[in-house]
């Protein structure tokens, strides 16, 4: 399925959009590139959009968990289980996500 | 170092095993606890596990490989009972004893309670997963009005909860005005204001004189409270969240200072280099010389890295300082503050409006940001924290 986020313009570098799908999607633009992961927090319930994001790594929110954007693995406590990364598309000025099965990636 | 036996089975006892295994000990890890369960996440049990909307499995600290890969001994349903750090023996209440060269004093504490309230049915604390099923029960027989002793975050949040199950929720607050000295006076009058937008009523001013109670089966079950202003208070369910006290009973006779917990020094080192303390028990010299306790989730999360590196070293080679982070969700709200924002002689909205209900706001003393907090704005609360906190490396 494929779920249209913003264009392309409204994502400017270091900012990150919520796309409210029934599994909610962050999607970043890290230093120019663009990444999509599930928005919930895999520890505990914060929206991983309004996390810090420093190179390609978003800090959740509420605990400081980290998540590397091109993987979903946490690289550190309190997360243990990765979230699941999504491919991005973008076709015409605007960002689109691609939604992976709803299997975890491990 | 061949055993270290970690005394306290929560999220500091987790994260000491934890952290044991990351930092390279690789022999025997003996885990203590005097609940049944493995380590569990409390935040949940006054929010979505007293809702009912999240269940027992979803609190658990981790997952059975996470257990497994701690490879540590687990001895749950007991209590530790004595320690003698320097022959180097823990004593269980099952009168079983551990050989251990380290220990890491991670005992939490106990809900504190109300004088009057020994005994009657219908008065609950929230501390176990047992403490919030039995009060979901409670709720659930006697859907009369409820009862919350004490403003502070668990009350609050207990209020919060029962009155989104629907239920008629009294606060009362023997402080005249809660929160201000935490928060200052806006800011406390912003968070108390929620109740009343919520249909539920804080009593402030006059703390409990006495429980009202009626026969019921062999005992008595609470009826409501007399107020020490005489105001009557009826409850079918009583719910008392005036803080804690820390689990120190058994470090007696130890030879460890123990004062309000265990008394360790700037690295969390007890007054045997073999003994550590971590979590809600720990009490230790902060940076300013004073002794300190943190009662939190992100401070029982934060201890075991230094405690542990210290412990492993057998000196004091690294010095805690705390995040003071600290959230709580209540009426629908994320309120979030980190770093000092007691005694604070500004404070400044700097992101949002107090309207909106989302907005940052910035304490100051003499110029300098000491602490942020903040309503429902997470992105900006870190990213102010980041900015005004941590400060960029020159």
């Amino acid at each position: 399925m494929l779920l249209a986020a913003c264009t392309v313009e409204d994502l400017p570098m270091g900012e990150s959009v919520r796309i409210d799908a029934d599994v909610p999607i962050a999607v970043f633009n890290a230093d120019g590139r663009l990444y999509a992961i599930d928005d919930t927090c895999s520890h505990q319930d914060a929206s991983l959009s309004e996390g810090w994001l420093e190179d390609c790594f978003v800090e959740c929110p509420l605990h400081e968990a980290l998540f590397d954007l091109r993987t979903g693995m946490p690289s550190c406590l309190p997360a243990k289980k990765p979230v699941r990364t999504h491919p991005v598309v973008v076709d015409g000025g605007h960002i689109y996500v691609q939604l992976v099965e709803q299997e975890a990636v491990a | 170092m061949r055993t270290v036996t970690v005394v306290g089975a929560s999220l500091a006892g987790m994260r000491s095993a934890e952290h044991l295994r990351a930092q390279g000990f690789d022999g025997r890890l003996v885990v203590v606890g005097d609940e049944p369960h493995l380590p569990y996440d409390r935040p949940p049990l006054s929010k979505q596990f007293l809702a009912g909307t999240a269940d027992t499995a979803s609190l658990a600290l981790g997952d059975r490989s996470d257990f497994d890969d701690l490879d540590a001994q687990w001895r749950l349903g007991v209590r530790a009972t004595g320690l003698d750090a320097s022959a180097g023996t823990v004593t269980l209440s099952d009168g079983t004893e551990i050989a251990t060269d380290g220990v890491i004093v991670a005992t939490g504490g106990r809900a504190r309670t109300v004088p009057g309230a020994e005994g009657l049915d219908g008065v609950h604390t929230v501390r176990t997963i047992e403490d919030t099923l039995s009060l979901r029960a409670d709720l659930a027989e006697n859907p009369g009005p409820v009862a919350v002793v004490g403003a502070g975050w668990i009350g609050t949040e207990v209020a919060s909860t029962c009155r989104a199950l629907g239920l008629e929720v009294t606060v009362v607050e023997a402080a005249q005005e809660p929160l201000v000295r935490a928060l200052g006076p806006r800011m406390a009058g912003m968070c108390t204001s929620l109740h009343a937008e919520h249909g539920v009523t804080l009593r402030c001013g006059a703390g409990v004189q006495e429980f009202t109670s009626t026969p019921h089966g062999s005992g008595r079950r609470v009826t409501g409270l007399v107020l020490a202003d005489g105001t009557r208070v009826p409850a079918g369910v009583v719910v008392l969240g005036v803080g804690m006290s820390p689990n120190a009973d058994w470090l007696a006779g130890s030879g460890l200072e123990v004062d309000d917990g265990l008394v360790c020094d700037a690295g969390l080192v007890a007054s045997a280099p073999n003994v550590v303390a971590v979590g809600d028990v720990a009490r230790y010299r902060s940076a300013t010389g004073q002794l300190v306790r943190h009662e939190h989730w992100t401070n029982a999360s934060e201890q075991p890295g230094t405690a542990v590196r210290n412990l492993l070293a057998g000196a004091t080679v690294a010095e805690y300082r705390p995040s003071r982070y600290v959230w709580s969700d209540q009426y629908g709200c994320r309120l979030q503050v980190a770093g000092l924002t007691e005694d604070a002689d500004e404070v400044e909205v700097v992101e949002g409006s107090e309207e909106s209900r989302s907005f940052v706001a910035a304490y100051r003393r003499g110029g300098t940001t000491t602490g942020v907090f903040a309503m429902n704005n997470p992105k900006l609360f870190t990213r102010t924290r980041r900015k005004l906190l941590r400060p960029a490396p020159a």
